[in-house]
């Protein structure tokens, strides 16, 4: 897929309207993800707008997102960045063998207290 | 009075003491949880993706039977909530993604949204009422020190969610007082946890629920109470030194009948 | 049928560009009623003028059809040239075929086709046209000024001052509003009071001005030149006019801990009270929810201190009629409530203030009697962060805050900044901004000053959370530059929070049938060329009641909503327009239709006896058009269903004739 039709992609999938951004930068303070990330939350605005998607899609940032909804309750142009991250990380796994977490990485990462919420939870978000 | 009930599969497994208090809670306090048959996971978190149909099924069809039983949908699980809720919205709010849900699903009468959805919580504060839950109490917590930790699911979206003020919460503070404990607020009650990152990064999960535990000795608490089977793991788990129990937990407490709750 | 001369203009090439000017003259020619048709270079020139005048007395023209520019732009002056000539100015009809048909058209047979039409409809319309005359009222000099900030202070002393009597009405025990409470004001860093309180001064001692402290309109009736206002006057439970503003009673109250709504509840006053020292009227008020002996006659401290004899604890609300020829609505803004923007911890802390607190707190009248400390334990800041837009630019959607810019909180945040920094050089100060916008003369380089001669860290980002945590404030914010996420301890944070108009600003547009825009902003006539008039006539505007504004724009545009008052008020007498509603009282069934739907309260409904042709009489109740009030929109025309409404020069016959000539 050629980036422009890949922004559309994401665009259409997530919802959102970059354009929307004033870019305050208040998703990317508000992130509890921040610093574990390459590309913060305002960036994904920014180079969605700007269609510089592949970037990101190469980016271990997409898995760092925590869904906790803070940037999409807090932003106040309404522009749910979450929601992009989402989008492109979905973009990047739908494809075959693209998966982030495979079924034998998980035993690897349990411990005996971890609830199954975490693991169905990452599954959702890391494989397809 | 009878609700819809839906466990989810962490109450089932490693919360079973969360899903225990609650449904013996609620009987004392009138309120009977019936589960609802052949439920399946929630999925643990929302995906946004509005072209993800499958991963909401689960939650429509569990809507769809609240709906039919002619109950709200009660859930405990802070995940299970969000998950469920959202899916709620979406039904009601994304036209091609009910329509594309309700072909799945081919059932007789399409789902629109019309179930209610409550958390537990939700059920206590409009269903039953604090001060109906007050007189109930018979074990007082006694002015304990306790800081209401809402982690990020159980209120937001705020506009999705609908439960509280999403920066300002007071339903699981306004429960603590109802049972006689002193509701400490803490500013990062509302703050990410690490969540289900725990799994691969363990060390962001270790900062952000230390950051939380830190605000709330710091607030003056004893004790933290969550409606999260996952955020009480990650602060149990990066080492809280005050107790992390569930909320229903204190709340089987103060209406005297923890003791009679063995897993 | 009328004799019609049609006069069609090149405007230059602006109409003969695309419209083939001659041609439409020799279609006009033929139309029913026209005797004469000519076209010219210029008709607006004085050339054209007279040619249209020679032609109005060669021809014995009745009426006359200019097809030109836009009526905006010389309906007027074509109105004039027919009076001029000796014909009523209405029988003049403008086909605009410059801005509706050559500027909008590309070819020359398009634009010329159209031409005809537009003068076939104008042409029809002048056959059924008829003289109208415009009506006359007389004018109460007498203006009315509702709100007693810089704003109604300045509108009020400057009509004062050209010699009409004003009177000003404000809510509050004392005049000042919100300019009283500041402490310093930028970009030249006057004291507020320093400036203020003398104009205050000069209020109360103005001859022409009179003050009702504590009051509030309750009424309006009439229209521009002749309003009948119901002032209430709160029951102060004192007397105005023999109170010396002593302060003893003040001192002697016993119930002290009352929050103190001039300081924003950051400390106590007492029951009876006087806002500041330099209140004008400088008289005590009795604060009725706050008095034991008002609410259960157990006390009367006050009335014993007072050698004066000025407390009466008898005293009632007192309503006052008075008219006016002008009103002005100056009624201020107020920040908005931080309820929905808690990821700041407001309600979390105390030490989280607005910047209108932040200035009590460095007000030597303030508080803490200028020294800024913080409000949680009295310790001097050493760390503070301002946020800016804080419900200021957000999108509707969110279905919080504002989406309008606040316009002065850039400003006021490099004041705050600044003059923290001087005075208090070891406090670190933090600015989180998205723009900073200073357009306003010495603005920018004001900013800069704060930047550059006293070390303010301005950081383009946000914050996106603030926790209380011991004594200190977490923030969590980010910088976008270094694409940095920031934490931050800081001391003190302080909240630019948005600005919205005062609450009372909804109920008295409604009294006024004045329009207001969806943010409760009262809206001007015309927002470049009459920013400070209402549509509705006779009300003016004044200050942030019309949007958000600095002290230096609102008092010139105090000034001019004066000088638009004086102006009405030096008159007479007001002409009319005379195109307005009129009421077939024999076809009205007085349903109120029309009156609902009237923007300017214009119809009246009353019973009338009518002579039937039988020789009996019967009562009916009937709508009535004030002439004074109605603008001729329209609206109650087109709403009334037995069509006993019409226009006056846009009747329903004239407007299908014109509709018949075009679909011809």
């Amino acid at each position: 897929m050629n980036n422009k039709n890949l922004r559309e992609e994401v665009l259409r999938i997530s919802g959102v309207n970059p354009k929307k951004c004033m870019r305050c930068g208040k998703c990317s303070a508000t992130c509890p993800a921040y610093d574990e990330m390459e590309y913060h939350p305002h960036q994904f605005v920014y180079m969605v707008e700007s269609g510089d998607i592949s970037s990101l899609l190469d980016s271990e940032s997409l898995y760092r997102c925590l869904s906790c909804f803070a940037c999409i309750d807090r932003c106040p142009r309404n522009v749910e960045p979450a929601k992009l991250v989402e989008a492109i990380r979905l973009s990047k796994i739908r494809k075959q063998g693209a998966n982030h977490m495979t079924a034998n990485d998980v035993p690897a990462l349990l411990d005996e207290d971890m609830p199954q919420q975490a693991i169905v939870s990452a599954f959702r978000k890391y494989s397809k | 009075m009878k609700v819809s009930y839906f466990p989810g599969c962490t109450l089932k497994n490693k919360a079973k003491v969360l899903d225990l208090y609650a449904r013996k809670s609620a009987e004392v306090l009138g309120v009977t949880l019936e589960e609802i048959d052949n439920w399946q996971c929630c999925g643990g978190v929302f995906t946004t993706a509005r072209d993800e149909v499958a991963t909401k099924l689960s939650s429509v069809r569990a809507l769809m039977a609240a709906r039919d039983s002619g109950q709200p949908l009660v859930t405990v699980c802070s995940a299970c909530h969000n998950v469920i809720k959202q899916t709620n919205n979406a039904m009601i709010s994304d036209a091609e993604f009910a329509d594309k849900a309700n072909r799945y699903l081919s059932c007789d009468s399409p789902y629109a949204g019309d179930a209610k959805v409550y958390h537990y919580l939700e059920m206590l504060r409009d269903l039953v009422g604090f001060d109906a839950l007050k007189e109930k109490v018979v074990n007082p917590l006694n002015g304990k020190k306790i800081a209401a930790y809402y982690g990020c699911l159980l209120l937001r979206p705020g506009s999705v969610m609908k439960m509280d003020d999403p920066e300002n919460p007071t339903i699981m503070e306004d429960m603590l007082r109802a049972l006689g404990g002193d509701a400490v607020i803490c500013g990062k009650r509302n703050e990410c946890c690490g969540g289900y990152i725990a799994m691969e990064s363990p060390t962001l999960a270790k900062k952000s629920s230390n950051s939380v535990v830190e605000n709330a000795i710091a607030a003056g608490a004893e004790m933290i109470i969550t409606a999260c089977p996952l955020c009480r793991y990650n602060l149990i788990k990066n080492g809280s030194p005050i107790p992390v129990v569930y909320f229903t937990e204190i709340l089987a407490e103060a209406l005297g009948i923890k003791e009679d709750i063995h897993e | 049928m009328q004799r019609i001369g049609v006069f069609v203009c090149w405007c230059g090439s602006n109409i003969a560009g695309t419209v083939d000017v001659k041609a439409v003259a020799e279609a006009l020619k033929n139309e029913p009623g026209v005797v004469f048709s000519t076209n010219y270079q210029y008709m607006c020139s004085q050339a054209g003028q007279d040619m249209i005048k020679a032609a109005i007395a060669g021809h014995k023209l009745g009426g006359i059809v200019v097809c030109s520019c836009s009526p905006r732009m010389h309906e007027a002056t074509f109105r004039k040239t027919a009076s001029q000539a000796g014909i009523n100015p209405y029988m003049v009809e403008i086909a605009n075929i410059r801005e509706q048909c050559s500027w909008v058209h590309k070819d020359m047979a398009t634009g010329t086709e159209k031409a005809i039409i537009l003068g076939k409809a104008a042409v029809a319309k002048v056959n059924l046209n008829t003289p109208l005359t415009p009506g006359e009222s007389p004018v109460t000099k007498r203006a009315l000024v509702i709100g007693g900030g810089i704003a109604g202070i300045q509108t009020a002393l400057d009509i004062a001052d050209a010699g009409f009597p004003v009177d000003i009405v404000e809510t509050k025990p004392t005049i000042g509003g919100k300019m009283a409470q500041l402490d310093k004001t930028f970009p030249t860093l006057d004291c507020a009071a320093c400036i203020l309180t003398p104009k205050m001064v000069e209020v109360a001692q103005h001859e022409n001005i009179r003050i009702f402290s504590y009051s509030e309109v309750s009424e309006i009736k009439g229209f521009v030149g002749n309003f009948d206002v119901t002032i209430k006057r709160k029951a102060r439970y004192v007397k105005e006019d023999i109170c010396t503003g002593c302060g003893a009673c003040v001192e002697k109250c016993p119930m002290k801990k009352i929050p103190n709504e001039f300081n924003l509840g950051m400390d106590n006053r007492s029951a009876v009270y006087i806002p500041f020292a330099q209140a004008v009227p400088k008289v005590a008020t009795i604060d009725p929810n706050a008095c034991n002996m008002l609410k259960n006659g157990r006390c009367g401290i006050c009335a014993k201190v007072c050698t004066a004899g000025a407390i009466d604890y008898t005293q009632k609300d007192e309503y006052i009629e008075e008219k006016y020829g002008a009103i002005v609505a100056a009624t201020g803004f107020n920040p908005i409530s931080m309820d929905k923007f808690d990821e700041f911890a407001y309600s979390q802390s105390k030490d989280v203030i607005t910047s209108l607190e932040f200035e009590r707190l460095t007000n030597a009248a303030g508080p803490t009697a200028g020294k800024l400390l913080r409000p949680s334990d009295g310790k001097h800041p050493h760390t503070i962060v301002f946020v800016q837009c804080v419900g200021s630019r957000c999108s509707a959607c969110t279905e919080k805050g504002k989406e309008y810019c606040s316009k002065i909180c850039c400003m006021y945040t490099a004041k705050h900044a600044m003059l923290t920094r001087d005075k208090y050089p070891d406090t670190e100060v933090y600015v989180f901004y998205i723009d900073v916008r200073t357009p306003g003369k010495n603005f920018d380089e004001f900013y800069r000053r704060a930047v550059e001669e006293y070390g303010v860290n301005y950081i383009k980002g946000m914050v996106g959370k603030v926790t209380p945590e011991g004594s200190k404030l977490k923030v969590q914010a980010s910088d976008l530059i270094a694409n940095k996420q920031l934490h931050i301890d800081a001391d003190l944070v302080v909240l630019a929070a948005a600005i919205e108009p005062d609450k009372s600003a909804r109920p008295l547009a409604t009294m006024l049938t004045a329009s207001m825009d969806t943010n409760d902003f009262f809206t001007e006539a015309h927002p470049k060329l009459r920013p400070v008039e209402s549509p509705t006539a006779g009300v003016f505007l004044s200050g942030t009641c019309q949007g958000p504004k600095d002290i230096p724009e609102t008092v010139s545009q105090a000034g001019a909503a004066a000088s638009k008052v004086i102006g009405l008020l030096a008159k007479d007498k007001l002409t009319g327009n005379p195109c307005i509603a009129k009421s077939d009282e024999w076809m009205c069934n007085g349903c109120s239709s029309c009156g609902k739907v009237c923007a300017y309260g214009a119809i009246t409904y009353e019973e009338k006896e009518f002579r039937l042709p039988d020789r009996t009489t019967k009562i009916r109740r009937v709508a009535s058009v004030n002439p004074a009030v109605c603008q001729g929109c329209g609206a109650c025309t087109v709403t009334c269903p037995s069509g006993a409404m019409d226009l006056n020069g846009f009747t329903t016959t004239q407007i299908m004739a014109e509709v018949d000539a075009i679909c011809k």
